[in-house]
């Protein structure tokens, strides 16, 4: 291991980064971007969705069902409609969200058939909000529907099996027990991080391969490891500013509060950005186009940690044979240690197993990608 | 010669084979080269010139046979034998998102040039490649002739006692052709060992030495003035006559011809001996009806020497043990 070497290639790495649209688009970006999206994609508890409500009928019926909706946390009712023009007026206006009409034979049909419908008119425009307010509404008229069960109930003086389903234009899945914005944001931190780290190192083999750059370099007497510490290291001082750049819009954009201490964070960052940056640099050896490489590293990263990170769905609530996958995914240590730096101030001591866990991994994935790059054409 | 020939070979290949899966592309090539000696590979596309200069770098394992390098053998130890070469791959790579400096400063961080001399070098290096003041230019912006000696550049930072340039004139005008064997002339009289491929047949009188290269063999070896007296094994004349096709045909067949080849409109004629050959080929193209309207004697070219060995079939001189 050489200094002037390592200097020398960690210097071309940062010039070139520099210079590379694309790669600034990563550093900079993406990050915001994503947490962005995540923030609010997984942001459940929207509260006070404006409505309009639509009641053709007018009856006994009607009304409790649309006082329900009037009630709710999550909604205001800020427009009453006496006709469709109204309600169309309305959504297209932008004064509310969604709609909700309740037909003229709304009643007729609950006492004879035992089931009706009631129609949802969404502002399709904000897709997640759309979904997640779709969701609150079924949850009012669920409410709605067990009243009228033991209303039906103590009028014929037995229960009615099954219950009648009031349909929603469309039902969608709904989360009964809502995580706060508070719980999930610090996991986004570390999806967004895992995201990031491995776009980055994902180029930067494939990038010599790609433009040719690739033959003269392994004809220098560099050595693997002066190849990979030099050019990580850049991405390793990115990653941590990436990872500034996430925590500070946790706490100032999303307000989060952080009880940790900075030192706990700052190592167990360091040890993720290890794992993530090598689990990329590996990509980056076997996959020789840029763009190939990045998708590659978008497929390897997104899903498994979106989904097995336990950073928006928890991993003890999983079949057990996926609980012992998520031991695979790198993220889910740095979540759960991520989870109790900000929200219980814990440090490094309660953290251990998570921490070890880290550790294993990062140590792993660096001597795999200390060994995977070759200095051979063939 | 002589004193050359004594001292330690630079670059020694004996018997070298690359195989890829079925296919040979390099089969069974020895030659040596000799301190400040220019060895030219020539060849058409497809000879293994590349693949040679490759497995010499220790970039590609060879199938068979054996290669040192400054003494060293490139199998065992690839990483020695890099520090003591200069390298250039025939397709350009330095880094295009770089300046000249920055290619230049990045390229005497690996090979570990001094701090103290590697500003001089580089100022020695920009003034080579003809690029005073354009050392802040990205590498990107830069026209052919100046990149390929800035490639040059890049190879020599470290003072290698080896070069290996594959194909480093290819597709640079003329001027910048002659201007940059002038730098190879150059570098081989401080004693470098260069080894430089092309397939510009013209280009071999630049070299001391000559490797004839074709479908993976060496057909012949020697000083271009050597091949040319010699591997040929006769002696050639220049043909000028109506009804080509015909001719090229029907020389073949008439006495002391050992081989004619078409060069544009005129044929090249191999006999035994030029002195009969003169008389006798327009005499005997006269009785088929052919008229000549022009013979001479001619010195062979290395692309009469080259056509002569591939059609013949002959592996011409021994390789030098
Ligand atoms: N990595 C490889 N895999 C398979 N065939 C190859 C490879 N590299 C070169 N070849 C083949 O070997 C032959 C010699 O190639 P090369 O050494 O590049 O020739 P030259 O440099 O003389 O033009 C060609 O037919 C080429 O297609
Ligand atoms: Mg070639």
């Amino acid at each position: 291991m050489n200094a002037l070497r390592l200097r020398a290639i960690a210097r071309k790495e940062v010039l070139q980064v520099w210079r590379d649209p694309r790669s600034l688009m990563i550093v900079l970006l993406m990050p915001i971007m994503q947490m962005l999206m995540l923030g609010y994609g997984v942001n459940l508890d929207l509260k006070h969705i404006p409505i309009c409500t639509y009641d053709r009928e007018g009856s006994q019926h009607s009304e409790a069902l649309l006082k329900g909706f009037a009630a709710s946390e999550y909604f205001d009712v800020v427009k009453v409609a006496t006709d469709y023009a109204a309600v169309t007026a309305a959504i297209d206006g932008g004064t509310c969200r969604m709609a909700v009409v309740v037909p003229q034979d709304f009643s007729e049909r609950l006492t004879d058939t035992g089931a009706s419908s009631v129609q949802a008119i969404l502002d399709a425009s904000d897709d997640n909000s759309a979904t997640i307010a779709a969701g609150y509404a079924q949850a009012v008229i669920d409410q709605f529907e067990q009243n009228v069960q033991i209303w039906f109930a103590g009028n014929h003086g037995q229960s009615m099996a099954p219950p009648p389903p009031i349909s929603l234009e469309s039902r969608v899945w709904f989360n009964e027990d809502l995580e706060s914005r508070n719980f999930i944001i610090p996991g986004v931190v570390a999806v967004v991080m895992a995201l990031v780290g491995a776009q980055l190192s994902s180029l930067t083999i494939s990038r010599e391969w790609e433009r040719g750059t690739m033959e003269l370099l392994v004809s220098t007497p560099v050595t693997p490891m002066e190849v990979m510490l030099g050019k990580l290291a850049p991405y390793f001082v990115i990653g941590l500013l990436d990872a500034v750049l996430c925590l500070v819009m946790a706490v100032l954009w999303f307000a989060v509060p952080f009880r940790g201490t900075l030192l706990t964070l700052f190592a167990t960052t360091s040890l993720f950005l290890v794992a993530v940056l090598g689990i990329g640099y590996l990509i980056s050896v076997a996959i020789r186009s840029q763009i190939g490489a990045s998708q590659i590293a978008l497929l390897v990263t997104m899903l498994p940690t979106a989904l097995l990170s336990g950073y928006a769905f928890p991993i003890d609530q999983m079949p057990a044979p996926i609980q012992w996958v998520t031991y695979l995914v790198h993220a889910r240590y740095y979540v759960t240690i991520l989870k109790a730096v900000f929200l219980k101030g814990v440090g490094m001591t309660a953290l251990l197993e998570p921490i070890l866990g880290l550790i294993l991994y990062a140590v792993i994935v660096a001597f795999l990608a200390a060994r995977a790059f070759r200095k051979r054409l063939d | 010669m002589e004193a050359r020939a004594a001292a330690a070979p630079q670059v020694v290949a004996e018997d070298l084979t690359k195989r890829f899966g079925s296919f040979t592309a390099v089969d069974g090539i020895s030659f040596r080269i000799a301190r400040g000696e220019i060895m030219g590979f020539l060849g058409p596309n497809g000879a293994g010139k590349s693949t040679t200069i490759r497995i010499l770098c220790g970039l590609l394992r060879p199938s068979g046979g054996r290669a040192f390098v400054a003494g060293i053998d490139v199998a065992r130890d690839p990483e020695r034998v890099r520090e003591r070469i200069g390298y250039m791959s025939q397709k350009f790579s330095l880094y295009n998102d770089l300046s000249v400096a920055e290619n230049l400063r990045f390229f005497g961080g690996v090979y570990r040039v001094p701090r103290a001399e590697l500003a001089e070098r580089m100022r020695f290096v920009v003034h080579m490649a003809g690029l005073d003041g354009r050392e802040d230019a990205l590498v990107a912006t830069l026209a052919g002739g100046w990149k390929q000696r800035l490639a040059l550049g890049c190879a020599i930072l470290h003072r290698p006692p080896i070069l290996f340039l594959d194909e480093p004139t290819s597709g640079v005008d003329p001027a910048s052709r002659r201007r940059f064997w002038d730098l190879i002339h150059g570098l081989a009289e401080g004693g470098v060992s260069v080894l430089v491929s092309t397939h510009y047949m013209d280009e071999a009188s630049y070299c001391n030495e000559i490797a004839l290269i074709n479908q993976g063999r060496l057909i012949a070896l020697g000083s271009p003035g050597k091949l040319k007296r010699s591997a040929l094994g006769g002696e050639l004349l220049l043909v000028e006559c109506d009804k080509v096709g015909a001719a090229l045909e029907l020389l073949p067949q008439a006495p002391g011809v050992l081989d004619v080849a078409a060069f544009g409109n005129a044929l090249h004629v191999l006999v035994e001996s030029a002195e009969r050959g003169l008389v006798e080929l327009p005499r005997y193209l006269d009785a088929k009806g052919i008229d000549c309207r022009n013979i001479a004697r001619i010195d062979p070219t290395l692309e009469d020497v080259f056509v002569r060995l591939v059609a013949g079939g002959t592996r011409g001189e021994a390789p030098r043990p």
